[in-house]
């Protein structure tokens, strides 16, 4: 039990971790459009970046109550 | 110095505020993965930010201005002038006799002074070797990423009156 919580809670941070690289681009990518004048990147931008968000918290909220179940 | 520890069958709060001095340096996974959300709580505020802001941008109002007569420079000259204030430096072309085009002085990618050349009909940055199209100020070649936002001129009663910038950034 111990064991397959460790992999599940190790897969959930890997994923984490490939969402925020995705975060980090995103917002970059949309700050160089907005600096340009380019404002019609922001609506989509905010959207996803807070799907990306929720998509951390629920991993997020997964590790937690995995870690909590293997202890 | 390990990163992380294997779970704990101690409550979670003895691992939060461990017994020992060394433990403190260990952080557990779910302590990191906390720290990765709260990281990925801070992009997405940075995005409703740019939000934000894109939202309460309104459209600068310019001045009319009366940039040069009609006839006062020759086909393939320049004339220097500032708009829309004395800090913006703008250069006006007169590309045949009847067209003239004028864009913002500063090079789009450090700020230096773009100039007309006339043998090969193009802005050039002297700085960094950057070239603009005379047609419609967009990037021929070298390192500026971005147009040369265009002054829009009006022809009234012989004068060049400058309305407005197109293309600017924020």
């Amino acid at each position: 039990m111990k064991k397959g919580g460790l992999t599940a809670i190790d897969g959930a941070m890997a994923l984490i971790v490939l969402l925020l690289i995705l975060q980090i681009w995103l917002l970059s990518a949309t700050l160089e459009s907005f600096l340009a004048g380019h404002r019609e990147a922001a609506v989509p931008g905010a959207i996803i970046s807070g799907i990306l968000f929720a998509a951390c918290l629920a991993l997020y909220l997964f590790v937690v109550r995995i870690d909590s179940e293997v202890r | 110095m390990k990163w992380f520890r294997k779970p704990s069958s101690a409550p979670l709060w003895q691992d939060e505020f461990p017994a020992f001095t060394a433990d403190e340096r260990y952080v557990s996974r779910r302590q990191f993965t906390k720290f990765l959300t709260l990281t990925s709580f801070g992009m997405f505020a940075g995005n409703l930010w740019i939000l934000l802001r894109s939202m309460l941008h309104r459209a600068p109002a310019y001045p009319q201005q009366a940039v040069a007569a009609l006839d006062e420079i020759a086909v393939g000259d320049v004339k220097i002038f500032a708009y829309p204030t004395a800090d913006d430096p703008c250069i006006l072309v007169r590309t045949a006799s009847d067209s003239y085009v004028a864009y913002s002085q500063k090079c789009t990618h450090l700020s230096c002074a773009v100039y007309y050349e006339r043998e090969q009909n193009r802005l050039e940055c002297p700085c960094h070797q950057g070239f603009f199209s005379i047609a419609d100020g967009s990037v021929l070649q070298g390192p500026p990423q971005r147009s040369l936002p265009r002054v829009a001129l009006e022809h009234r009663g012989g004068q060049l009156v400058a309305i407005r910038m197109e293309g600017e950034g924020v």
